[in-house]
Formats: structure tokens, sequence, C-alpha cells
């Protein structure tokens, strides 16, 4: 009898642990061998044959198609340099310099992958759109109001992710240090 | 006491391994995978334009709007593939996935350093019946091994600006996959 309770109690505490470390990982898009700058996030590796299992899996759930590591490398950002969670709500602006790379483009997403509809169909930029000043730098405000300048709608929901994509890049496993990839600074301006 | 720590540690191990073979089975398990995604939207072997990735009729999650897609999804069981791809003006890739979303190559219009990409997809065993003079003579023939029998091609080309994506999706129509019979 207690055999057999133990036994019960073992193989459900086991699943329960099991499934749950499984559902964790993946929802909340744990992957190795990361390149940290700022509050962007690489996995330079998801994009070539030595993706990691929890990598694979994570894609096969959601059903992206990772960018391929001869192609480019593509930056997350779920919050800004000071930790806030991205909120549509409010407005960041992401100022700075990017890393070398032949073109680059900035998307906004819903935590899912999916595009926010707004009036002017501006979903992000790509490096040759932004607007600059003069020594070569910019400023994207990211706002649910029109602003002036580069400004990226987020339709007001309630939380979205970024994502810098630098195209023809020497950025990738063998980067280390933030002096080689200068990503911008994102900062909340007020909600 | 002992017991039922003992008890305690046998499930943590076995959650241990039921939580590395659902990890590494989610592959084989997924419905929803970019492959499934595409299947009824491309017949296989032939390169399909992608419809533009518009709010509310996006294929696949986290694709870039600013480029224009098409999609060869590969089947190598009839013999090795042929691509053959216009470079736009502003820059194209191509992006090799195995049927499990692994991208096991990609390569840029700069690094393929002519006007159109032009590369042989096949198997590793149709590969080693490459007659070895014939891979010699053909130098600048660019062979890319397949790890897996099915798969997708995915070529990408940039639209720099809005206004742009029409000259884009140009580039893309003409780009071609097609079985080589032997």
């Amino acid at each position: 009898m207690r055999l057999l309770f133990g036994s019960c109690f073992t193989l459900l505490i086991a699943a329960a642990l099991g499934l749950g470390a499984t559902w964790l990982t993946l929802t909340r898009g744990v992957a190795f061998g990361g390149l940290t700058i700022g509050a962007w996030k690489a996995w330079p590796k998801s994009g070539s044959a030595d993706i990691d299992p929890y990598a694979r899996a994570m894609v096969a759930r959601t059903g992206e198609l990772p960018t391929g590591m001869g192609d480019g490398v593509a930056f997350y950002a779920r919050t800004d340099d000071g930790g806030n969670v991205f909120d549509g709500r409010c407005t960041f602006s992401i100022s700075g310099m990017t890393p070398t790379a032949r073109y680059w483009t900035v998307t906004l997403y819903t935590p899912e992958g999916r595009l926010v509809a707004n009036t002017i169909n501006r979903h992000g930029f790509t490096s040759e759109e932004i607007v600059r000043d003069n020594d070569g730098r910019f400023t994207i405000t990211v706002a649910p109001l029109a602003r002036p300048g580069n400004w990226l709608p987020t339709g007001g929901i309630e939380q979205f992710v970024l994502v810098w994509r630098l195209y023809d890049t020497a950025i990738g496993v063998a980067t280390r240090t933030t002096k080689e990839g200068p990503m911008p600074a994102i900062e909340r301006k007020g909600c | 006491m002992v017991r039922g720590l003992l008890w305690i540690l046998a499930a943590v191990l076995l959650g241990g391994i039921v939580h590395l073979s659902t990890v590494l089975a989610m592959p084989q398990a997924a419905k929803q995978d970019a492959y499934s995604r595409l299947a009824p939207l491309t017949p296989v072997n032939t390169m399909v334009p992608l419809a533009l990735t518009k709010a509310g009729a996006e294929i696949m999650p986290f694709m870039d709007p600013a480029f224009a897609t098409a999609v060869c999804r590969y089947d190598l069981s009839g013999g090795p593939l042929k691509l053959i791809a216009p470079v736009s003006q502003a820059y194209t890739s191509v992006t090799f996935y195995t049927r499990r979303s692994v991208a096991f190559y990609a390569i840029n219009d700069r690094a393929a350093g002519r006007r159109t990409i032009e590369l042989d997809l096949m198997t590793a065993a149709q590969h080693a019946q490459v007659p070895e003079d014939e891979e010699i003579t053909a130098a600048d023939r660019l062979i890319i091994e397949s790890p897996t029998t099915m798969g997708l091609i995915v070529l990408r080309a940039l639209a720099p600006e809005s206004g742009l994506m029409p000259m884009a999706r140009q580039a893309l129509a003409t780009a071609k996959c097609q079985i080589q019979s032997q």
C-alpha cells in the first residue's frame, strides 16, 4: 500500500515537474549561447545547424524560421535599458548607433510575433528609411500616438517586442564585447 | 523520513527525464511549425512568392515586413535540386532549412558574388554520386548538402523603402527551383 502510494506520488510529481519545466523554458524563451548588448539579446547559433535543443523546440512550437547565420543576426528586446517591460501605452525612445551592417531593419511585434495594425502601415524602419541628424545618429519614438520624426506606432497594445535585424554583418558567434556592437539605447519617456 | 526523501529524489530525477524528452520530442510533435504552415501554400519543388507580410495575415511569426519572400518546399527523393535566383538591387539572401526548421545554410548576394545565385542542393548520398572530375570542372558550381530529404529554401529580397517593394517582388518572381533528372 505504501509502495503504491509512494510510486503514484512520485510519478505525479515527476510529470508535473517535467512538463512544467518544459512549458516554462519554451514560453519564456530559454536558449543558450546568447549575446546580450544592453537590452538587446541575440542567439546567432540559432541560425545554424548548431542550434541548441531548447531553441529548436521553441522554433518548432512557434512556427517561426530563425534568421540564418550567413544572412544576418536578429536582436530581440522586451524591456528598456532600465528593465521596464515594453508597454504599448507608454512612450519609449530608441537612439544612438548600430553595429556595422550592410542593411538593418527594426520591427515592432506583439509578444507572439504578429504585426500591429495601424493607420499609417508602419511596422518598423529600415536603415535607408530612417531620418538621421547631422552626425548620423537617429532617434525612434515608439509611442501610441503620432510623434514628429521617426514614429513607430504601438497601437496601444499591452506588451510589445522589438526586433533589430542586421543583414550582412560581422556581428555573430564570435562577438563578445559591447564595443564591437554598439546597439541603440532604449529609454522610457513616460506613460 | 529517509524513505520519503528517496521518493522525492526519484520524482525529481524522473521529472528531469520527462523534461528533457519532451523538449527533444517537440520538433517532431509540433503541428504548427513553419513547414506545416507553408505546406498548403506551396507545391513541392516549385518556387512560390509569398503574399506580403501584413498585420493580421502573417504566415509565420516574426517575419520581417521589409522583405519580399519566396519559398521552395523541396523533396530531394527524385534527385538533386537546382536553384536559380536573380539578385535584387538592394539585398537578397537564400536560407536553407530542414524539415524541422533548422537553418543549416545561408548565403547572401555579396557572398554569392554574381548577379544570380546558382546552387545545387542534394543529399549526402546524391553528392557522393557526383563524378569527381565533374565537380572540379564546375569549380564555380556551388553544391549544398541537405541533412534531410525534405525542407525549405527561403529566398528573401529587401525593399529598402516601402515604395521599392514591387522591385523586390519582381526580382523574386523569376527565381526557380527544379529537380534535375539524372
